[in-house]
């Protein structure tokens, strides 16, 4: 590292400022423009499902109204409210960070991890409903209905997606005490908060995938 | 130093959202969220998924301009956005080009 002379004497090496990059706002255009890239892969990872969703959907419309009917609408509502409130709470955690607010950072992101579990809880519960329905696809299975086949294609689906969104949620859960630690820290600042900006890039990208997975999986034939 | 930098440098690590626009924005989505809700009650035929997609893309495109900053992003990157929704518009075109077009099944 000391082998590497320094032209610019006046731009004092910043100690994040990986050597490749020419300054931290290089870095951090670098950093987020990644970010998209991958949240790029993760959009048509979920975009597959969403697809297949689609595909079955259009084929077994009386079932998968029939599955979302035993979805828990008030459960599901307020965990879209609560999903979205992290969101904030993300956003302005980043906001906090760009203008140097040191505990104001740590406090959001904070609240954020809380909200996050909250909406893990509440998914819990669900869960558990659906158990004890014996809605679980496979040989737990027990719902009886003409439609049941189908239904439990449905509840698949439901598992399959839910729990994926679930897995994000709890990786971005463990990135979030992380970073809890390095804003506590006193890592970030004006001049560095690319990896504020980065974590709140995929926790917003998970709440997108809520926002479409409330309508169609909680919200389907609610008005017949 | 009087020298202009490139645009692209300094400007969008910069840009600090003021807090009017993300309490702004969450509101809007509250507001999405309730009238998702409550649509989906109401009978629109066969118009009831367009609306609730239409209200869940409104949603998340307020999410990625001003959570996500896109708004104030570079052009670069607006291109891997725009594309990845591209991509997936291809996955879902060519999966019911073929699904809507099987004349044996009953839909």
């Amino acid at each position: 590292m000391t082998a590497i002379p320094t032209t610019d004497e006046h731009h004092p090496h910043h100690p994040f400022l990986q050597h490749h990059f020419e300054d931290l706002g290089q870095q951090h255009e670098a950093s987020t423009l990644g970010m998209w890239m991958f949240l790029t892969t993760e959009i048509l990872f979920f975009g597959g499902m969403f697809c297949a969703y689609a595909v079955y959907r259009m084929l077994y419309e009386p079932a998968w109204v029939e599955g979302a009917h035993h979805q828990n609408l008030l459960l599901g509502t307020i965990n879209t409210i609560v999903l979205i409130g992290s969101s904030l709470t993300m956003a302005l955690a980043v906001r906090a960070s760009q203008l140097g607010r040191r505990m104001l950072t740590v406090w959001l992101l904070i609240a954020t991890l809380i909200l996050g579990s909250v909406f893990l809880g509440i998914k819990g519960v669900e869960y558990h409903a659906h158990f004890e329905e014996g809605l679980f696809p496979g040989t737990h299975f027990t719902y009886q209905s003409p439609l049941a086949p189908k239904v439990e294609l449905f509840m698949l689906f439901y598992f399959g997606m839910t729990g994926l969104h679930a897995l994000h949620m709890v990786i971005g859960a463990g990135l979030l005490l992380y970073f809890i630690w390095r804003a506590w820290r006193a890592d970030f600042g004006p001049e560095y908060y690319g990896p504020v900006e980065v974590m709140g890039l995929y926790w917003h990208f998970v709440d997108i995938v809520w926002i479409f997975l409330f309508p169609l999986l909680y919200l389907i034939g609610r008005h017949h | 130093m009087v020298t202009p930098e490139p645009a692209h440098e300094q400007a969008p690590a910069h840009h600090v959202t003021p807090l009017p626009i993300y309490f702004g924005v969450f509101f809007a989505l509250m507001i999405f969220t309730v009238l998702t809700v409550w649509i989906s009650t109401v009978n629109l035929g066969v118009l009831n998924t367009p609306v609730a997609l239409g209200i869940a893309v409104v949603k998340a495109t307020l999410v990625i301009l001003f959570f996500m900053h896109v708004i104030h992003s570079t052009r670069l990157t607006w291109v891997v956005i725009v594309g990845s929704f591209l991509w997936l518009g291809v996955l879902f075109v060519l999966t019911f080009a073929d699904y809507l077009t099987r004349a044996w099944a009953i839909y």
